[in-house]
């Protein structure tokens, strides 16, 4: 261990620790646009200057590595008057165009000359002109005149993504950010590039102008695109939701999680939300007569539903009921609706995977094949008894009479003729998700569910780490969290259901199910616990030893 | 030839046919290379350099020994000696000399320095623009690899040793020696941040020394003559001869072969021939046009490292360049520093933005619309740039601005102030050239 003195602060780093991140571990934040933890160290900006005794020049915070004893003054007039030069330097061709710019708000030249900066502009000269509004891939705008070079996106894909997109062409203060030649930004992590881009240069083609940022609200969640389970923000426009034209969710951003994700995000994960607000979601409890749906409550369907169902137990036993769960739902939903059915209706048949017609897209990094972002914890949950495949033929020979499917569309899976073969001789099929889809459309009952962001809950992923979500936004229409509509069903069919919010319900799985025994929402906190992690860690000391 | 007693590479631009191998060995060439490497071990070489004090001529001035003494010894990674031949600071242009007429005696020194440091490829990285001095490299390297003395075995030894010319392509910015091993490994010139210094971490991640053309000509001399000979010429930590560029409005623009600490004074007026007739000295810069500038009342000078910094200068590259009493100063650190903003890199914020801005406002004040803020501005974009950059490009940028500023304030007050734009400016004519 190494002891520096940071503005007065004495501590102990590690070797190899940077002057940055000793500050950091002090509390003392220094500014940077260049560096970023998960990239390599470039020290150009120059903006983390910072004073060090016995150095005659002042050093660059991100580069600089402690040394024992080493004294550090980041707030000395000296270290300040040269961060407000080198504000006043990256201010000298900048554009200064903030009230059109989509980053105001969340711009670190903004910020920084707010704290550091506060000088008067002494600029006289015509700036330098470079390329505006570049759409330089699918997801990324590019304005070169707001690019401060700090070389962020381009260390990005070469290092992250490693598909070596951009470059810095041309010298000097004529140095502007470019795919090569020929190339387009577009890989899978292209818009990380906008995330890490400290500045207005790289923009969201999705997000440019659709609201500004201080309008947003931020709710941590997982993605629920794949397996992988992402930490990401939900950010949400609440505050002047009038304006949004119906649109609820602006925009998810990954957040730091050091096990999962680190700092990133996948863009087919990022730009997954557009369900959440899209015209297919299910807002009312719905009931077949004759051809058509209508608006029905949900206290007449539920208590339709389950009459319908009992009668059917009764007369052809509880194995004329087929329910195909979904891992798309939240632990807390799966294992209301394993409650409900097993012990409410004595089901026998529950199916939840469907495999996929197209395999799924994966690579090494962060996306995987399965699209589904709790298919380990519906395993933990052991719900599955019988195949989706079982299911259909046990319908198409009439050994089950009611399905109950929640969310899942059976054409990823099954071709229309098969589908159409089974459904078509069941008397009850009953759908609840969040969104319309084939199945829904075939349904005599549409039971609709709330979507990952206006719920809170669980998922487990692939690496059986347990996270959770939190409700972003309301419910819309009269859509329910899964776990509330089986609560709804259980109350119907009298079964004790002491349940008043997910918490509850995640409580209940502790006591029942023994992996999840140590768990709780409070240890399970912004990162989640790894359910296999200690175990891990366990046979890691064994085999050192 | 009694010259060559005491200058050692100038009297071969005098030598018809001095960068072929036959008259190089006529006048004693190949000597010291074949001695070394029959009698002598690689330590020998870098003592002898050591106590001979040969400091880097490129312009920063480090003891040359010392830098090949920083090679680790134990690394099993190849090792690379490269020649800094990008000659590009304005005002030097005695490395050209040197490959166009003391060929193999550059190529003696690359075998010394390689052998002193155990390299088997040496790389000589020239400026683009010295296109015949890149063709007279490879022309006389094939002659000498056709003679043995490059390649396999050379002299009949078992050491091995193979240069490759490297031409750049035009940007000063790669005379610096880590973004002169970036654009060698075929990248963008961008200086590395240091720590690792090339010694340790070089050219394709292997111990890499740099040394510039100047440095390494002189080694074969120190073998031959002794490192006492070469250390006692000129003054005490200073010693040497040095190859110094006199430009700018003297009577004998060239090359001169003095030792280090000869008084500026003696460089401009006697080996020089002194000033156009009639014409009064306004200014000197000392040591490349990045060297902080120098008054008439300043040129008694000895010209050596410890001397110049003593007066707020430096030695730099030794190219001097003399401005008279008809030079615009204005005009002149305008010039400069749109070579400066022309060449930065753009990979740190200072320098990049901070050159271009200074060269807005000296144009504009050329253009007779300065303002009086102006002058405090541009002193303040110097101060700010100097020491906070990745390379010296910052502080070579800064120095100038500093120093014009300072020391002639009143004639950019007075432009600024005339709000005609013509001030005291003296037209520049044909006839003023000549």
């Amino acid at each position: 261990m190494l002891k520096i003195t940071i503005d007065g602060i004495e501590i102990e780093v590690e070797k190899g620790t940077t002057v940055i991140q000793a500050a950091e571990q002090s509390g003392i934040e220094i500014p940077r646009y260049c560096y970023h933890p998960g990239l390599s160290i470039v020290g150009v900006c120059r903006i983390c200057l910072v004073e060090i005794e016995r150095m005659p020049k002042l050093q660059v915070a991100c580069y600089t590595p402690v040394g024992d004893g080493m004294v550090v003054h980041t707030n000395t007039p000296k270290v300040l008057r040269e961060r407000q030069a080198v504000l006043e330097f990256l201010l000298v061709n900048h554009p200064l165009d903030c009230p059109v710019c989509d980053q105001a708000g969340e711009c670190w030249l903004q910020n920084f000359y707010m704290q550091h900066g506060l000088h008067d502009s002494r600029m006289l000269e015509n700036k330098v002109k470079k390329h505006k509004a570049q759409a330089i891939g699918t997801n990324v705008m590019l304005d070169s005149e707001r690019c401060i070079l700090c070389s962020r996106c381009v260390r990005f894909c070469d290092e992250i993504s490693q598909t070596h997109e951009l470059g810095i062409f041309n010298r000097g203060d004529h140095a502007e950010l470019m795919p090569y030649p020929g190339t387009e930004l577009d890989n899978k992590y292209s818009a990380n590039t906008i995330d890490i881009c400290p500045v207005g240069a790289l923009t969201d083609r999705d997000f440019r102008f659709r609201t500004r940022v201080w309008y947003l609200s931020e709710t941590k969640s997982i993605c629920p695109g794949c397996s992988q389970g992402c930490n990401i923000y939900v950010h949400h426009n609440d505050k002047r939701d009038y304006k949004a034209d119906g649109i609820r969710v602006s925009r998810l951003k990954p957040r730091y999680n050091p096990d999962v994700n680190q700092w990133w995000l996948c863009d087919a994960g990022r730009y997954g939300f557009t369900s959440v607000d899209a015209a297919s979601r299910l807002q009312q409890p719905l009931r077949k007569g004759g051809d058509d749906l209508h608006e029905t409550t949900w206290q007449d369907a539920i208590q339709e539903v389950s009459t319908k169902m009992q009668t059917i137990v009764e007369t052809h036993g509880p194995e004329s009921i087929g329910v195909i769960l979904s891992p798309r739902m939240t632990n807390e939903g799966l294992f209301m609706a394993k409650r409900l059915f097993q012990d409410g209706f004595g089901v026998r048949r529950i199916a939840c995977h469907l495999s996929p017609l197209q395999p799924g897209d994966e690579d090494d990094f962060l996306v995987k094949a399965d699209k589904n972002p709790n298919t380990a914890g519906a395993n933990l949950l052991g719900i599955e008894n019988c195949s989706i495949t079982d299911l259909l033929d046990a319908a198409k020979n009439k050994r089950i009479r009611v399905l109950y499917i929640c969310e899942h569309d059976l054409e990823l899976g099954f071709s229309e003729d098969e589908i159409a073969a089974a459904l078509k001789e069941l008397e009850l099929i009953v759908f609840q998700g969040p969104n319309e889809n084939s199945v829904a459309r075939r349904a005599d009952y549409i039971l609709p569910a709330a979507a990952f962001v206006e719920k809170d809950g669980t998922f487990t992923n692939y690496a059986k780490r347990v996270q959770r979500i939190h409700q972003a936004v309301k419910p819309l229409g009269q859509a329910r969290p899964d776990w509330m509509i089986f609560r709804s069903f259980a109350r119907q069919l009298g079964l004790s259901s002491p349940f008043f919010d997910a918490g509850d319900v995640f409580a209940a799985i502790r006591e029942s199910i023994p992996a999840f025994r140590e768990l709780s929402y409070e240890k399970l906190g912004d990162f989640g616990v790894g359910l296999e992690q200690k175990k891990t860690v366990t046979e890691m000391e064994a085999s050192v030893v | 030839m009694p010259a060559m007693a005491e200058k050692i590479i100038s009297p071969f631009f005098d030598i018809k046919n001095s960068h072929t191998i036959d008259v190089y060995e006529k006048h004693g060439g190949y000597q010291a290379i074949q001695d070394v490497l029959r009698n002598k071990t690689p330590q020998d070489v870098i003592d002898a350099v050591l106590q001979a004090n040969l400091r880097g001529l490129g312009g920063a001035g480090f003891p040359a020994g010392r830098k090949w003494s920083f090679i680790p010894k134990d690394s099993p990674k190849p090792k690379y000696l490269v020649v800094n031949a990008d000659e590009s600071e304005p005002g030097t242009f005695k490395d050209r000399y040197i490959m166009d007429n003391y060929t193999h005696g550059l190529f003696e020194g690359i075998m010394l320095a390689a052998y002193a440091i155990g390299c088997h490829k040496a790389f000589i990285y020239i400026r683009g623009e010295y296109i015949r001095q890149a063709e007279n490299l490879v022309e006389q390297r094939d002659a000498a690899r056709a003679r043995g003395y490059l390649g396999k075995g050379i002299f009949g030894t078992d050491y091995d040793l193979d240069i490759v010319v490297h031409r750049g392509a035009g940007a000063y910015i790669c005379g610096e020696e880590t973004a002169l091993l970036e654009s060698l490994e075929g990248k963008k010139g961008w200086p590395r941040m240091k720590p690792p210094f090339p010694a340790i971490e070089g050219a394709f991640k292997c111990p890499t020394i740099v040394n510039n053309v100047e440095t390494l000509s002189y080694v074969p001399s120190i073998m031959t003559k002794g490192p006492e000979w070469f250390a006692n010429i000129g003054s005490e930590r200073n010693g040497g001869m040095r190859l110094y560029s006199v430009s700018g409005l003297v009577k004998k623009p060239g090359v001169y072969e003095l030792p280090l600490g000869t008084p500026l004074r003696e460089i401009i007026y006697e080996h020089a021939g002194g000033l156009l007739d009639g014409r009064e000295l306004k200014a000197v810069i000392p040591g490349g046009s990045s060297s902080p500038i120098l008054t008439p009342d300043e040129i008694d000078v000895k010209m050596d490292y410890d001397s110049l910094a003593a007066i707020g200068s430096m030695l730099g590259s030794a190219g001097i360049i003399v401005m008279d009493e008809t030079v615009d100063i204005v005009r002149s650190l305008y010039v400069v520093t749109r070579f400066y903003h022309h060449e930065s890199c753009g990979q740190c914020t200072p320098c990049r933005e901070g050159t271009g801005w200074a060269e807005k406002i000296l144009k504009r004040i050329l253009d007779g619309d300065g303002v009086p803020q102006d002058i405090k501005t541009l002193e303040s974009i110097g101060n700010h740039i100097i020491g906070n950059t990745i390379c010296p490009l910052g502080d070579a940028a800064s120095m100038p601005l500093q120093s014009y500023l300072k020391k002639f304030r009143h004639e950019f007050e007075a432009r600024v102030a005339s709000k005609n734009g013509t001030g005291q400016v003296v037209e520049e004519t044909v006839e003023d050239w000549n």
